[in-house]
């Protein structure tokens, strides 16, 4: 293995005026609509919620400790896991990618100065940390207890939290999302430079799109479904529940038709990113390129019309049950071909293991593993038993953490030197990753195994014969935490220690990497005219 | 090491379609191991054999090749559709309980299960069934959603307020088993557990007849068929402002907005909290709805008394 990447040496000691330089104070920041400062915004915003969310699971993997609980009361349980589940899902997957890298990348990526609206991109950020205040106001004020799912009619009319100012911050939280989308499929539509074909964008590009789409199209049916329960809430109008007129499947129904795809807005853009990671560490075209592009449209497609495998023992009728479990088996495929696209890639090429290809290569692994055990839970027969156990839990960890969480860190290791012309101790990122790696195994794996005992989820006491495997599981999540810790350490070390990084320190193809690191505020000084495809690693 | 062995990994399996899911969860997880280890076992073979050799080391560009593309986009998805099958088949044999089962009611409430056997006997997060019979569960919540759960017998279903769901099971062999809610319901949610018993027959026959609570649902649905007034109304011989109900459970009957519904236990919930909904023709739209009079345990025990008026002959003049 080569060691750690050593900058060119005939780099000049720090480039001219860059987007960082460029202006300072906190007003310059605050009122920026450079598309790379906006993403770093984004960043610090999503990092802080990472944090909440981690703190939150910190607490509940200590009180699983001990079957009757070891810490804190069940009502407490209930707020805890809650707050997880918003936070993580809303307020860091969701944005995660898109909105810091896809912000920083897809105009440099497709030869742009900035994106199509870059005030509405402003706005956005803006939009997001209101729904993320109000998302903190819930937490202080003492908390939800609906679980991120909010199922009605207990959210409804059985809740005594705050569940309004949750679903409010949701509900605002998501216009940022359709106009990050908005502006994305736009950017991408009108702003590729000359020669960038629809064929030669990044499949960065290409995940982004899908992403944007199913933004634009799913995610005002969540802040319907969030308006509706708030009008039964305070008005008492019936909608969901019986007691008053509703029908409680209804807002399943609702719920899962914006949850569902949104699984695919977490998981798509790390897609797009292990893509990029494949590519340039094994200095390979991507295998198959067409069908890893157009395996995200059809994830995107297709993962609109599988929401009713969350409700397979709702009562739902049979046929329902059938149809959606043809289609669900049917979204799997693109997957799968994604996963031996990336597997093909390898061959042949000339792998190196920097810290982010080791993130891309646990990506594929753990990314197999949840979408493997996602068929279980497509069986119809086998989903009765699994439904609403902790193997629920374990499938959609290795999806969203092993997955898009794995793919969210090699991102930030891959374009760190982009963003801020520095490098991180390799060694020590490396060593994270593993980390990573192995806790996210121990915390996880043994989850499967509890919900295939029978072990239900959102329990906060449990039967003692479970215990063994839950304190596997809180060892695991030990170890996950310090893997996530240290490279935010090493990272802001970067900031100031880091050695210079040069434009292109990976040797790798993409626009990006033609222009100074940082990049200056327009981007690029002179509009680049593209001649080849992407992935040219081979001349 | 004691520990590692102490780790149970398999749920005890103790009814007629446990070991159906069981087989179909064994070769989903062959599927898993296989692909989860060809595909590490590839990345891991190409790592070692393409590792970078020198910095400026530049590889040749591999051809596309469609017909691997295409072989594994059919592999994975034929081996889909035998999954879908198997599953599908196994869901759609245990989605129908058995016609002879014994019926036993199933109320959840924050946070208790409340059971109640026709003969009489009622129990709070306990249910004894005999081994060998199969059991059909009618069941329905008194607030929110809650699931009912049996790891041991591989099934689930939700209990939702305003409608009835159900849920069937033949245990196989006798125990104590867990019973868990598994829809997150509020506060207690993890304390709203409990036990199933699984008998044999004669020492069911035995609980049953030893239980202090014996008059059968049948005979306090009269009781309150009566109380309510209802019988002023519904006189059996059709003669009532009401149509008489002999006959009418497990038949279709023409509604008067022109649709036909089966009379089930969903109807005739229906029918005693929201009468104008299932209203017949023939006869004034008068019923007053009983919501707010009735708790669900008591609508229950009215439609165990209007099932048991089936056999009689039908008797509707109108």
């Amino acid at each position: 293995m080569s060691t750690a990447i050593a900058p060119p040496h005939d780099v000049p000691a720090e480039p001219r005026v860059n987007y960082l330089n460029a202006s300072y104070g906190i007003k310059s920041w605050l009122l920026t609509v450079d598309h790379k400062r906006i993403g770093i915004l984004y960043l610090i915003s999503i990092t802080f919620m990472f944090m909440i969310g981690g703190f939150a699971a910190s607490l509940m993997r200590i009180h699983l400790l001990e079957p009757q609980g070891a810490l804190v009361q069940p009502e407490t349980y209930n707020r805890l896991f809650s707050i997880h589940g918003i936070v993580m899902v809303f307020f860091f997957l969701v944005p995660s990618i898109p909105a810091t890298l896809g912000n920083f990348l897809i105009p440099i990526m497709i030869g742009a100065r900035d994106v199509a609206f870059p005030k509405l991109n402003l706005m956005s950020w803006y939009i997001f940390i209101t729904g993320s205040c109000f998302v903190l106001y819930a937490i202080l004020s003492g908390g939800v207890d609906t679980g991120w799912t909010f199922y009605a009619p207990y959210s409804s009319t059985f809740a005594h939290t705050s569940v309004i100012a949750a679903a409010l911050g949701i509900f605002i939280a998501g216009f940022s999302s359709i106009l990050t989308g908005l502006n994305f499929v736009v950017t991408i539509h009108k702003m590729r430079a000359p020669g960038m074909t629809w064929f030669r964008l990044p499949l960065f590009i290409w995940s982004m799109y899908a992403t944007s789409i199913i933004f634009i199209l799913g995610t005002p049916v969540i802040a319907i479904t969030l308006f509706l329960l708030g009008l039964e809430r305070i008005l008492h109008v019936g909608i969901f529940d019986p007691a008053i007129g509703g029908d409680p499947l209804l807002f399943q129904h609702l719920f899962w038709f914006y949850s569902h795809p949104a699984v695919y807005i977490m998981i798509l853009p790390g897609m797009g990113v292990v893509s990029e990671l494949i590519a340039a560490f094994s200095r390979k075209r991507i295998f198959g390129y067409a069908f890893v592009a157009f395996s995200s449209m059809a994830i995107a497609v297709i993962s609109f019309l599988v929401w009713g495998h969350h409700m397979f023992v709702t009562g739902q009728s049979v046929y329902a049950g059938l149809i959606f479990s043809v289609l669900s088996f049917l979204v799997a495929i693109p997957s799968a071909v994604k996963v031996f696209n990336w597997t093909a890639t390898l061959y042949k090429g000339s792998i190196s293991y920097q810290a982010p290809m080791l993130y891309a290569l646990g990506f594929i692994g753990l990314f197999t593993m949840g979408g493997l055990t996602g068929l279980f839970l497509a069986s119809l027969a086998e989903d009765v038993h699994l439904n609403g156990t902790y193997f629920i839990v374990a499938h959609f960890h290795y999806v969203m953490v092993g997955g898009a969480v794995m793919a969210y860190l090699g991102g930030i290791h891959y374009w760190w030197p982009k963003i801020t012309g520095r490098m991180y101790p390799d060694v020590w990122a490396r060593i994270a990753a593993t980390i990573v790696f192995v806790g996210f195994n121990l915390t996880f794996f043994p989850q499967f195994v509890l919900g295939y005992l029978g072990m239900p989820r959102r329990y906060a006491v449990y039967p003692a014969e479970f215990q063994v495997l839950n304190v596997m599981s809180s060892a695991g999540a030990s170890i996950l935490a310090i893997g996530y810790a240290i490279p935010l350490i090493y990272l802001i070390w970067s900031l100031k220690y880091g050695p210079i990084a040069g434009p292109n320190p990976w040797g790798a193809k993409g626009l990006e990497w033609t222009i100074p690191s940082p990049p200056p505020t327009e981007n690029f000084e002179v509009m680049p005219i593209v001649t080849e495809e992407a992935y040219n690693y081979h001349e | 090491m004691a520990a590692i062995a102490a780790i149970p990994i398999h749920p005890p399996a103790a009814s007629s379609i446990a070991e159906g899911v069981d087989q179909l969860h064994y070769f989903l997880t062959a599927i898993t191991l296989f692909f989860t280890v060809l595909i590490f076992g590839v990345i891991f073979v190409l790592m070692l054999k393409y590792r970078r050799r020198s910095e400026d080391e530049v590889p040749t560009e591999t051809q596309e090749h469609l017909l691997l593309e295409i072989t594994w986009t059919v592999i994975p998805s034929l081996i889909c559709v035998v999954i879908f099958v198997w599953a599908s088949s196994l869901y759609v044999q245990n989605a129908r309980p058995p016609a002879a089962s014994t019926e036993i009611f199933v109320i959840g409430k924050q946070w208790m299960w409340h059971i109640q056997h026709p003969e009489g006997p009622r129990e709070i997060d306990e249910l004894h069934v005999p081994v060998g019979v199969p059991i059909k569960l009618t069941m329905t919540s008194q607030d929110v959603i809650h699931d009912f759960y049996i790891p041991a017998f591989r099934v689930k279903k939700d209990v939702l307020p305003g409608r009835y769901s159900s849920l069937w099971f033949q245990a196989t062999e006798t125990g104590t088993y867990h019973l868990y809610c598994a829809q997150y319901c509020g506060a207690q949610h993890s304390m709203m557990i409990g036990w199933v018993y699984v008998m044999t027959p004669s020492d069911y026959a035995a609980w049953l007849s030893s239980a202090s609570d014996n008059e059968s649902m049948t005979a306090r649905g009269e009781r309150l068929f009566t109380q309510l007034g209802c019988s002023t109304c519904h006189v059996s011989d059709g003669t009532g402002k009401g149509p008489s109900l002999a006959g009418m459970y497990g038949k279709d009957e023409k509604l008067k907005d022109g649709s036909t519904r089966l009379v089930d236990e969903s109807l005739i919930r229906e029918a005693i909290v929201n009468p104008n909904s299932v209203a017949l023709p023939n006869y004034p739209p008068i019923m007053p709805t009983f919501k707010g009079q009735v708790d669900e345990e008591q609508v229950m025990q009215l439609i165990a008394f209007v099932k048991s008026l089936a056999s009689q002959e039908r008797t509707n003049g109108k």
